[in-house]
């Protein structure tokens, strides 16, 4: 008896697994859209009554309903900006001691300590921020860094007040820690991607390791380099808890980085269950959105910026 | 449709007694826009072996991995023509490809050991087409595995991953895996190409007394090999079937100038 | 003609070399640091009775942190089922049905962009979401938060896992007659498994340390967690909570509480990695 090889009735669990699969990869997209029109939606009141004004008002005064974003949007700008003049040299270099400096057997353990800072939780650098490194800093660096620029014009501004320990420098500083090992990891996949042959080659003309690294390494891995960088940035702009710690929690601009501060995320963190009337609760939300929108702009121009870099050495194929 | 039907005798007869007959007819490939197999028309004998030989990127892999529409997992990848299996147009897009591809196994280039144990390698495909006891699955694993020659040399690993053979052992339990389900037509895209000259020979040995049971079609790169084992040899060319006849006689007094220079490394 | 500058390269060279070396041993420095007074301060508050009661009162004596230890437990477990089977559904469309269509290289950019996705705004959504419409703080809420972070995490991983499974693989399974699905399940991921499970695990060590999205959705609470649907006791909120409050022996339960989540989170870590390790 011949079997006929025509359709039985079988397709049925292909079916559901492949319809699991697009429902899946669905609600991504469905979850991206709905947090945008949520947040939209929970901050109308707020967009009606404040308009584009929000932006840059820097008043917050929830007695009299009056809230700007400007001061959180400067926290925020400001204590990214310090992590990252810290965090970006600094993940270079070790990303330059793990790929060509650092013997294998140094570098496995090296990079496997790097990775294992990447994965403290972030209240543990808000715990040893608070109890910690800020008293350090109150104690031993920030009178050394008055007595150092103390007499400078520009730099006494930023150095000026009472040393406390708590504030914009500290929140910077607690931030640089928590993105350092993310870009050095990134940063490391990048190094490790130019090809051996590039390197060989400048290594026999003569080239020091500095050197083949400015010259060679560098400009090759260029585009992944500064698209870590996007990545390490709006990774700080979104931390919470590290920041909340230390950065003091206060609406204001102030000149001095030891002055206390706050961020968009230490403000949603500090006061969202605090806040009790409407108007209030959707400025917060507004708040949100405009950190969404913030990170997700620096993570599109990583991403592109990547994705440029992905298809330049992967070739197509 | 087609004009011609070489095997019509066999077709009579629904539950006649050589199954595996193959018969392409028009058959054009395309990569996307690029078209790769042109026209192509073969007849291939049940319980038979046919050697595919040609320079590299002719067609022969793209050929035979449309008789078991392996090729639909790509999306760019499409055919159009007739290829016939006892009669049925395998390219019906109403076919059911799980019963197409239980009766046309197929063979790679690489050894394709899949990550579990030598027996449950043999006992994946049962398990997908029949239902059976232990005892019975027991059995069929041990019949495929001296099927392929190798019963002997794994009877005391069955239970050691497949990877832990070496690369003919390998090909042969991959061998083993598709016999299992009792194709009628087994496709081997150069299953040779990444296995040792010891390894090679056993597989070369193991194809001749496969006739025995169901067809075989083989991509070659090597032609010596061709020789030894195929009955039937079809030279390709750009996507073109350029010459098929008896191997011996193509070997000895091809018909087509091109295939000449083929055969005695002219070009290719 | 002269030879210009070796001195000067060479020292630049070294200068750089060194400070390389350096930045690296600034990091290790740092990692010591922070664990070191993790452990030291934390070690101090642990006790028995730290993992088994409820909290006691500000300045009373005693008491620990058992109820947010399985809060956390709790919430994390719920996030894991959540997330993971969503997560490894998305990134076996991403993998194995997606690649190359217009559908795929929008979902694969935009689980990108999801994981980039602040976690107090995943809290924030979760808030607006099912909070404000049921009315009140929740485990549940909580766990969806995080199952919200964690989606995108294992969808990456596992797209990226399978990816790197052979297509010849996959053909010889589909050649021997297996429907597509049971090529997936049985051969793709069995093939790839020491991946998948690293990734699944990172992720849930990510996501169990988070504070932020559960800030406003699983608020906190003193009491057991007995059930899912009203606020719920857990670790890293307690910290926030203990390390903020002017009392001595919170603030010292919270660096207990910090040991046990650092020593959790790190524990899930180097176990997936040996996994990977093993297996490669």
């Amino acid at each position: 008896m011949k079997l006929s090889i025509f359709r039985s009735s079988r397709g049925r669990g292909d079916a559901l697994f492949h319809g699991a699969a697009v429902g899946a990869a669905a609600l991504v997209l469905i979850l991206m859209a709905g947090l945008f029109v949520d947040l939209v939606i929970g901050s109308r009141p707020s967009l009606e009554k404040f308009g584009l004004g929000f932006l840059w008002s820097a008043a917050w005064n929830p007695v009299t309903g009056n809230f700007g974003a400007a001061s959180s949007i400067y926290g925020s700008l400001v204590s990214t900006l310090i992590a990252l003049v810290i965090a970006i040299p600094l993940s270079l270099l070790i990303a330059l001691f793990l790929v060509e400096i650092a013997h294998p057997r140094l570098a496995r353990p090296v990079g496997g300590a790097i990775e294992i800072l990447a994965a403290i939780p972030s209240i543990i650098y808000g715990m040893w921020g608070l109890f910690v490194f800020a008293p350090y800093l109150a104690d031993h660096v920030q009178p050394a860094l008055q007595a150092v620029f103390g007499k400078v014009p520009v730099a006494r501004a930023l150095f000026s007040g009472p040393p406390m320990g708590i504030g914009m420098l500290s929140a910077g500083l607690i931030l640089a820690l928590m993105v350092l090992p993310f870009t050095t990891a990134l940063m490391r996949d990048v190094l490790q991607l130019v090809p051996r042959v590039l390197k060989e080659a400048a290594a026999g003309m003569g080239s020091t390791t500095w050197e083949i690294f400015r010259k060679v390494m560098a400009p090759y891995g260029s585009r992944g380099l500064v698209g870590a960088g996007f990545l390490g940035l709006s990774r700080a702009l979104g931390e919470t808890m590290a920041v909340t710690f230390v950065i003091g929690n206060d609406h204001r601009i102030a000149a001095s980085l030891f002055a206390s501060g706050n961020t968009i995320a230490s403000t949603l963190a500090n006061e969202f269950t605090e806040a009790s009337n409407p108007l209030y609760l959707s400025a917060l939300i507004e708040l949100g959105l405009v950190l969404l929108v913030m990170t997700l702009l620096f993570q599109l121009a990583g991403h592109l910026w990547l994705g440029r870099l992905e298809k330049n050495t992967r070739g197509g194929r | 449709m087609s004009t011609t039907r070489p095997f019509e005798q066999t077709q009579a007869a629904p539950a006649g007694p050589a199954p595996g007959v193959i018969s392409v007819r028009n058959l054009n490939f395309y990569y996307g826009d690029h078209q790769v197999l042109f026209d192509n028309t073969l007849d291939i004998a049940p319980r038979s072996v046919t050697a595919i030989i040609g320079p590299s990127g002719c067609g022969k892999s793209t050929h035979i991995r449309v008789y078991n529409r392996i090729y639909e997992m790509y999306r760019d990848q499409r055919c159009t023509g007739e290829v016939l299996l006892d009669g049925e147009n395998l390219l019906d897009p109403s076919l059911d490809l799980i019963e197409l591809r239980r009766r046309v196994g197929m063979i790679f280039q690489a050894p394709t050991p899949f990550p579990m144990s030598v027996f449950e390698n043999v006992a994946y495909g049962l398990r997908l087409h029949y239902t059976l006891s232990r005892s019975e699955l027991m059995d069929r694993v041990e019949d495929a595995l001296r099927g392929a020659a190798l019963w002997d040399e794994v009877k005391d690993k069955l239970h050691q991953p497949g990877t832990a053979l070496s690369g003919g052992q390998q090909q042969r339990l991959c061998i083993a895996r598709a016999l299992a389900v009792e194709p009628e037509v087994l496709l081997m895209d150069e299953p040779t190409s990444a296995v040792d000259p010891v390894g090679t020979a056993k597989i070369e040995e193991l194809v001749r007394m496969l006739t025995s049971r169901l067809t075989v079609v083989i991509v070659t790169h090597n032609m010596q090999q061709a020789a030894r084992i195929s009955d039937v040899t079809a030279f390709f060319f750009e996507g073109r079937i350029v010459e098929v006849g008896q191997t011996t006689k193509m070997f000895t007094n091809p018909a087509n100038k091109q295939t000449e220079d083929y055969i005695t490394g002219r070009f290719g | 003609m002269r030879r210009a500058g070796q001195r000067r390269r060479r020292l630049v060279d070294l200068g750089m070399k060194a400070a390389a070396c350096l930045a690296a041993f600034v990091g290790i420095v740092f990692l010591v640091w922070v664990l070191s007074e993790v452990i030291v301060r934390g070690a101090s508050a642990l006790s028995w009775s730290f993992f088994t009661t409820l909290p006691a009162p500000p300045g009373a004596p005693g008491g620990g942190l058992g109820n947010a230890m399985l809060g956390t437990l709790l919430i994390s477990l719920g996030a894991t089922l959540l997330g993971v089977p969503v997560g490894v559904m998305a990134g076996v469309y991403l993998a194995e049905y997606g690649a190359g269509t217009r559908f795929g290289t929008l979902v694969n950019f935009m689980v990108n962009v999801m994981m980039g996705v602040p976690s107090i705004i995943a809290g924030l959504f979760v808030y607006t979401l099912l909070v404000v419409s049921l009315g009140h703080f929740s485990g549940y809420a909580g766990a969806v938060a995080l199952a919200f972070l964690m989606m995108p995490i294992v969808a990456r991983t596992t797209a990226d896992m399978m990816a790197l499974v052979p297509n010849t693989l996959r053909e010889s399974a589909l050649a021997l007659g297996a429907p597509r699905w049971r090529v997936i399940v049985q051969i793709v991921f069995r093939a790839a498994k020491a991946g998948l499970l690293t990734g699944i695990l990172l992720a849930i060590a990510r996501v169990s340390g988070e504070t932020a999205p559960l800030l406003f959705t699983a608020l906190n609470s003193p009491y057991w967690p007995r059930t899912l649907s009203g606020p719920m006791a857990n670790l890293t909120v307690t910290i926030f909570n203990y390390a903020m409050s002017p009392y001595a022996n919170w603030q010292r339960a919270a660096w207990g509480a910090s040991l046990v989540i650092t020593m959790g989170v790190l524990t899930i870590n180097l176990v997936s990695r040996f996994i990977l390790r093993r297996k490669t």
